[in-house]
């Protein structure tokens, strides 16, 4: 027997409650009950990323993690990225870069890219790559991926606080 | 996936209890691979507890003796560890390349020694395979590039774990809890090949015991020991074949080493052969050649596999020539 759960969490700065059954993954929480429909199912078994948010400071896919888990933590996902006053330096240099084809990789990438650069502000290339190598694209979009990162870094005088 | 309770116990010696003894219930860590396993049906357990309630079983710690890490710190947090990439460099490499970094954000190390095969015909959920209960291993006669080369029968699963040959090769020990309380056993005698009678299982756990803590020995004076792994997508892959290598040198004489073979057995694979070829030798060009070939000198290649005797021979020779250069 399995019942829904009452889960208390943070999600991009906000107090969020929620109920889900056990077997939910955060993934299908976050689409499903919360309308954060930003973070994508592309294979659901941990393969590509897509899904990447943020839990306590670190990427994590959310097709991997059980809803109930986010008890008590502190979530980021891409709907938390830009401010009102504008987009995140990584969102706007995505699309300077054109860092995108059909798009469904992209939350998950720059929520990835997000942390790499809070931890590391001026990464080298092989780092990006590194670091990057559990988010797929299928359009095979890598390179002007990594480009818009790189163009993102304190080199370029970019803030990275967004 | 099925429908389970799940259950947050505040003390781990809740744990053997709550897990009962009838496989129906299973602990989680960081469940990358349970949770795959759940959504394709392979394993439906009626129970999951969460390991992740329960305080301080993360801690790494240093001590007179050694070095003691908990069985939920995450490979990232062993990755990053100073100690461990300074005195057990084969065990922080290979932390640092199991999956992809969202996973070891969150994979343990108790669960990348526990993680089950990656055999597609154990994976596939509509295959009744020899792993599951079924009759045979198809692994035999069908399609097996990526299986045993070494101990295999009557299943021909490869272990895919990183961590644990890489520990092997550092001597560690496993502590284990079951409704009995705690032992302590070389982690290297924790691993099982698979036999007519038991082919399900790739470790000695029973289903109410749990891993809680590796311990590694301090290191000895003049010893380096490395992880090098083979992979198809050299990214985020399992191994084709890998290599955990100990070596205490002088110069380029070896003293005393252990080398620790993943990706060609169901469990990590010490090459004795290899090891006896190089132990007390001056490593050459040429011995690392003559140890390659003693160590595959038993393989047992299947119809699709033999690569993988070329791959193994050629990274032996790699990690005997790398260890006094």
């Amino acid at each position: 027997m399995s019942r829904k759960v009452h889960v208390q969490t943070q999600i991009n700065g906000e107090n969020v409650e929620f109920l889900c059954e056990p077997r939910q993954s955060m993934l299908e929480v976050l689409r499903n009950e919360l309308d954060l429909t930003g973070a994508k199912e592309g294979c659901n078994n941990g393969n590509c990323g897509a899904c990447t948010i943020i839990v306590e400071g670190r990427p994590v896919n959310s097709c991997c993690m059980l809803g109930v888990e986010a008890e008590g933590k502190e979530i980021q996902t891409i709907e938390g990225v830009a401010t009102p006053e504008g987009l995140h330096p990584l969102q706007q240099k995505f699309l300077e870069h054109a860092a995108l084809q059909c798009g469904i990789c992209t939350p998950g990438f720059i929520m990835n890219a997000k942390v790499l650069l809070e931890t590391n502000p001026n990464p080298t290339e092989e780092e990006v790559r590194f670091w990057l190598a559990g988010n797929l694209c299928r359009c095979t979009g890598y390179d002007k991926i990594i480009r818009a990162v790189l163009d993102t870094t304190e080199t370029t005088g970019v803030s990275t606080n967004g | 996936m099925e429908k389970f309770s799940y259950i947050n116990p505040a003390r781990l010696e809740q744990v053997p209890g709550l897990l009962k003894d009838d496989w129906q219930s299973k602990v989680i860590a960081g469940g990358t691979d349970l949770l795959g396993e759940m959504k394709d049906y392979i394993e439906s357990p009626k129970r999951l507890i969460n390991l992740k309630s329960i305080p301080g079983l993360d801690q790494i710690s240093a001590d007179d003796g050694g070095l003691t890490i908990g069985a939920m710190a995450t490979l990232t947090d062993i990755t990053e560890h100073s100690e461990i990439q300074k005195n057990y460099t084969a065990l922080a490499e290979a932390a640092g390349v199991v999956a992809s970094p969202q996973i070891r954000n969150v994979g343990t190390l108790g669960g990348n020694l526990c993680q089950r095969p990656r055999c597609w015909y154990y994976r596939d959920p509509d295959t009744d395979c020899l792993k599951k209960g079924g009759n045979m291993c198809y692994a035999l006669s069908g399609l097996n590039k990526y299986n045993a080369i070494f101990g295999g029968g009557p299943n021909y699963i490869v272990h895919p774990s990183d961590t644990a040959p890489a520990l092997v090769a550092l001597g560690a020990e496993v502590t284990i809890l079951g409704a009995g309380g705690q032992r302590t056993i070389p982690l290297e005698n924790f691993f099982i090949l698979p036999t007519v009678a038991n082919p399900y299982r790739e470790n000695i756990l029973e289903p109410n015991e749990i891993i809680t803590q590796i311990h590694l020995p301090k290191p000895i004076a003049n010893t380096t020991s490395f992880y090098i792994k083979l992979r198809e997508r050299s990214s985020f892959d399992f191994a084709l074949v890998s290599i955990a290598g100990v070596f205490q040198t002088q110069g380029k004489k070896c003293q005393d080493l252990s080398l620790i073979l993943g990706g060609v057995a169901p469990a990590p694979w010490r090459s004795n052969e290899a090891e006896q070829v190089l132990r007390g030798q001056v490593i050459s060009d040429d011995l690392g050649e003559r140890a390659g070939k003693a160590a595959v000198k038993n393989a047992d290649p299947m119809s699709d596999n033999a690569y993988k005797v070329t791959l193994t021979q050629n990274l032996v020779k790699r990690a005997a020539v790398m260890a006094v250069s």
